[in-house]
């Protein structure tokens, strides 16, 4: 890369070489342990292998009996409606809490400690107590009825028809404060003087967060859906400890479906081509974005 | 933002409905803690009748005392203590592999671009969106060619690749917000790649790591699925023998000692975020969400 | 190298400190029983192997009735270092037979007289092309009813013996202001009673049929769509939150009183006894009705990996005997509250219901009312049960009708097989 180093010299060339020798162990690792075991699925996507891997080939067919089985539709359409409401709820949740910190509030660090910390905690720690809380006659609904008023309800995660949505309010409950701290460090980031300047234009205070601040944090919504597309297509502990993907198998997920699946009923290959189907809809989705977002940088 | 100076009635207003709001999301945020906080400290019974928000009437310290030391996990009896230090061993040098690891590749990503390394960079993007249960079979096979089954290396390796795409990010995003001229300067003076890393990056690195530690320490430290699959026995994470303190398949619920251990399991991972919170905000203010 | 390393040096170890005996192996102990009884059981196990002069490797992995484990030993198996003995049950012992990992037992079993101490019907499942490769431990009956008779008094309702007194019952149950059924709403506790129904309405040809067999025509048959019209019309009789709800809740909903009557298998018994209440007075077990004359069980069993190293192999035929030695059955089997897989063991120490149990166990495995369970993966291959079991709890949870139910039990088990 050193351009003007002299062509010729063993350590000019170590040197231009440099940059390169330090990502090769990050490069050969992923070309290992990520894509290379993407193939290797793809490859038992289109095998036999029941219980362990075998190496039969049979083409497409475990695809053809994925989009046969109705639970499958049952675990995609869940997703949608999951990723899109935690995305969504998040970035919300996210954005608004970390606006009105802002706000010069009193024990600010307190505040903001107590909205990351769910962050440390994995749901092996919490599922129990989520569990009670959100179920009708142990928590909110019975202590509300307690406290006198006795028509609440509130029974989502025993509503086949509702479970996936107490889901998602465990997972809110784990990543906004995360995406609060990211909307902080964005806000926090800000010139003061863009704002000082729109003061004294009169501009009202909505109006500047509508108009300039807002904008002006648009790498952080990129960080903060790129990370919560991940937690999204990833959850599994979730629904494991939560519902178990009941009632019934309302509340599966594409990840508990694959790990049911692939490791609890030996049927590794429909297992496998779950999962790649999984990865080619996270690419469906990712792509474009990641896409037009790099290239609009590139002409910013 | 708003000047501190005399405030209309509007603004009362407004200033009062934010700390209610910011109020109602502490109690959402503190409810499933203070759930097993409660219940960690009340005897069986009290458990069995009462409701979960209802206070002990005899505090008790006991369930703590056993998760930690003397609650049946396997064949001993003797807690989850032993199980959090196979977590603390191994959480250790995944961490400070995966960030090390991290800034070498943030730095050349961000300042010493090559034909390819915008590719590599999305490519390990990408990669980060495969779900965890796809490679395990690929990995235990690749672990045990390697000769690293069931040893608690194994389980770094895993971590530390695994954890590869984000701590790269952090540090390209945070590198990439130094200023190039510095790095120019530094060259024409004559500085090659790593001094320029040593003199200029490393020394404003510091809230950057401070992120990728702390991210990569919750992480790792509350993984199950490849402590359960990658160790054994007496080198199994904390999180294996949570499980198989909590999750057992018959016999008496002991609920006051699994969430005394849940408790307990978690408290790493909590101080980290109790003691070096401040600076993860700072950190990420630092330059992570700069895109 | 590092594993033989170690297994050296742990047979060095323990030969010096027992000179006396003179094979000394570790054996490594994949196991999901992790609760206080299940683990004080096992421990009489590793006792018994130090004792010998073995050494005990814990690999412990609950969660999931087992799930969490066999991905582990999948893992393991996979990275070709596999554990010296696992707990593995039902069909699966097949499964793993046929890759040809698995050691054969034979000559523990001849030594030890296995044939004629086991039922044909459990050793059939612990063999593979007629060798053994499996040692069963332990004996649990599925097709029990837990029963508050304190519930039933104050309902003025009877014991049920059939399906008429069993609804009958559940109505007065109701009306009297209590949950009749106890219900744990997971796919395997719904499974759980829904396959004692299927023998209580089919009876055992038909049980073996649908559940054993996994016959289509007995699947879609007309029999079937009485199985489901029964197991839709308990949904009136549970409450609405139990959907994902614990056994051991659901159990604590019959002691308390709150629930007349749970369909659980044996392990029940323990919360029961934990609560101090005794059987026959306190609470009843008794067989789901018009089920006398079956005995669906599961048996839980370990595998033994081929292991080369000789030292290895005399732990693991040592962990093989000791596990059917009277001593360890009696203490296992009293702990854990199963009864003993084999006869010629005294009852004394066995409680009531235990002692009913063997006897049931005795009599159906002469008339051939001993059936394996399905729901607990002791009688079809785990895609046919996951597919039933599918069908079975979205049954439960929605409002398919029971001709539905039948018809797509039977398509879903046809594609499972394939």
């Amino acid at each position: 890369m050193n351009q003007s180093a002299r062509p010729n010299n063993f350590f000019s060339l170590l040197e231009g070489a440099l940059p390169r020798i330090v990502v090769a162990p990050s490069f050969v690792a992923m070309v290992i342990f990520i894509y290379g075991f993407i193939l290797w699925t793809l490859y038992i996507s289109m095998t036999k292998s029941t219980f362990l891997p075998s190496y039969d080939f049979v083409g497409l067919a475990q695809y053809v009996k994925l989009w046969s089985i109705e639970r499958w539709y049952v675990a995609c359409r869940n997703l949608l409606v999951f990723g899109f409401l935690f995305i969504a709820i998040c970035t919300g949740v996210g954005l608004m809490l970390a606006i009105f910190l802002d706000q010069k509030i009193r024990a600010e660090e307190y505040i903001r400690t107590i909205y990351l910390y769910p962050l440390a905690l994995s749901f092996v720690v919490t599922g129990t107590a989520w569990k009670w809380i959100l179920n009708p006659g142990l928590g909110i609904e019975r202590l509300v009825r307690e406290a006198g008023w006795t028509s609440f309800t509130f029974d989502w995660l025993v509503n086949s028809e509702m479970s996936i949505y107490a889901v998602v309010i465990a997972a809110v409950w784990q990543s906004s404060g995360f995406v609060m701290a990211l909307f902080l460090a964005g806000l926090r980031g800000i010139d003061d003087s863009i704002i000082k300047a729109a003061q004294v234009d009169g501009a009202s205070l909505p109006r500047i967060y509508g108009r300039i601040i807002i904008p002006t944090l648009r790498p952080v919504f990129f960080s903060s859906f790129i990370i919560l597309t991940h937690i999204a297509i990833k959850s599994f502990d979730l629904v494991v400890v939560l519902t178990r993907g009941g009632p019934g198998y309302s509340s599966d997920l594409p990840a508990t479906f694959m790990y049911a699946y692939a490791f609890s009923r030996g049927r590794l290959a429909l297992g496998a081509s779950s999962s790649m189907m999984m990865f080619f809809m996270v690419m469906a989705i990712i792509v474009p974005y990641l896409y037009s977002e790099l290239r609009r940088k590139r002409h910013a | 933002m708003p000047s501190v100076a005399a405030r209309t009635p509007g603004e009362t207003a407004a200033r009062v409905a934010i700390y209610a709001v910011l109020g109602l999301f502490v109690l959402y945020y503190l409810a499933p803690f203070f759930v097993m906080l409660l219940t960690s400290i009340k005897p069986l019974d009290e458990i069995r009748t009462g409701t979960l928000i209802s206070l002990p009437h005899d505090v008790t310290f006991e369930p703590w005392r056993k998760a930690w030391g003397y609650a049946t996990i396997g064949v001993t009896n003797e807690g989850i203590k032993g199980f959090f230090w196979n977590s603390i061993r191994m959480v250790i040098p995944a961490v400070l592999l995966s960030t090390f690891l991290g800034a070498a590749n943030g730095y050349v990503l961000a300042k010493w671009k090559f034909k390819g390394s915008d590719a590599f960079f999305a490519m390990l993007l990408l990669g980060c969106f495969i779900p965890f249960q796809v490679v395990l079979l690929p990995m235990a096979r690749t672990l045990g060619l390697l000769g690293l089954s069931e040893s608690m290396w194994g389980l770094v390796l895993v971590h530390t690749v695994y954890g590869l795409a984000f701590t790269t990010l952090f540090f390209r995003n945070f590198y990439v917000g130094v200023p190039t001229e510095l790095v120019n300067a530094a060259r024409i003076d004559g500085a090659g790649f790593l001094r320029i890393f040593w003199k200029i990056m490393l020394p404003v690195s510091k809230p950057i790591f401070m992120v990728s530690i702390i991210w990569q320490t919750t992480q790792i430290w509350n993984d199950f699925l490849f402590g359960v699959c990658f160790s054994t026995g007496a080198t199994q994470p904390v999180t294996v023998a949570l499980n198989n303190l909590v999750n057992t398949s018959s016999s008496i619920k002991e609920y006051n000692v699994d969430m005394a251990g849940a408790i307990i399991a978690a408290l790493p991972t909590l101080f980290v975020y109790f003691v070096a919170g401040k600076y993860f905000v700072r950190g990420l203010t630092a330059g992570a969400v700069k895109g | 190298m590092i594993r033989k390393l170690r297994l050296l040096l742990a047979a060095i170890a323990a030969v010096t400190m027992f000179a006396a005996s003179a094979f000394a192996g570790e054996v490594e102990v994949l196991h999901w029983w992790t609760s206080g009884s299940e683990s004080a059981a096992i421990q009489e196990l590793q006792k018994m192997l130090q004792k010998e002069g073995h050494s005990w490797k814990d690999f412990a992995v609950a969660g999931g009735a087992g799930s969490n484990a066999m991905t582990a030993l999948k893992s393991r198996a996979v990275s070709g270092n596999p554990p010296t003995a696992a707990q593995v049950k039902g069909p699966q012992i097949q499964d793993w037979a046929e890759l040809g990992v698995l050691a054969n037992l034979d000559d523990v079993a001849r030594a030890e007289k296995w044939d004629s101490m086991v039922p044909g019907v459990v050793a059939d499942i612990m063999k593979y092309e007629g060798h053994w490769v499996a040692v069963p431990v332990n004996v649990h009956r599925i097709n029990w009813m837990w029963i508050n008779p304190a519930v039933f008094k104050k309902a003025g309702a009877r014991i049920p013996t059939t399906a008429d007194e069993f609804f009958d019952a559940c109505e007065k149950i109701r009306q009297a202001g209590m949950t009749p059924i106890a219900w744990g709403g997971q796919a395997w506790q719904e499974a759980t009673a829904f396959e004692s129904l299927v023998a209580s309405v089919g009876g055992n040809d038909f049980y073996r049929k649908a559940m054993i067999e996994a016959d289509e025509k007995a699947l879609a048959s007309d029999t079937m769509v009485k199985v489901f019209e029964m197991f839709g019309r308990m949904k009136q009789y549970t409450d609405k939150n139990a959907p994902g709800r614990d056994w051991n809740l659901a159990t604590a909903m019959v002691i308390k009183g709150e629930a007349g009557v749970q369909f659980m298998g044996d392990w029940a018994k323990g919360e029961f006894t934990a609560a101090n209440m005794e059987p026959g007075k306190d609470y009843l077990a008794v067989p789901v009705f018009g089920t006398d004359d079956a005995f669906l069980f599961n048996v839980d069993s370990f595998i033994m990996f081929r292991v080369s190293d000789p030292d290895a192999q005399a732990a693991q035929k040592a962990m093989a005997r000791l596990i059917l030695s009277p001593d360890f059955q009696i203490v296992f089997n009293v702990n854990k509250g199963s009864i003993p897989v084999r006869s010629g063991i005294p009852e004394d120490a066995f409680d009531a219901v235990a002692r009913d149990a063997i006897k049931a166990f005795e009599a159906t495995a002469r008339s051939g009312g001993l059936m394996p369970s399905m729901a607990h993966e002791m009688a079809v291959s785990p895609a046919v049960r996951g597919a039933m079991l599918d069908v079975i709890t979205n049954f439960f949870n929605s409002d398919t009708s029971a001709a539905d139910g039948a018809r797509q039990l039977a398509a879903a088990v046809a594609e499972a097989k394939m």
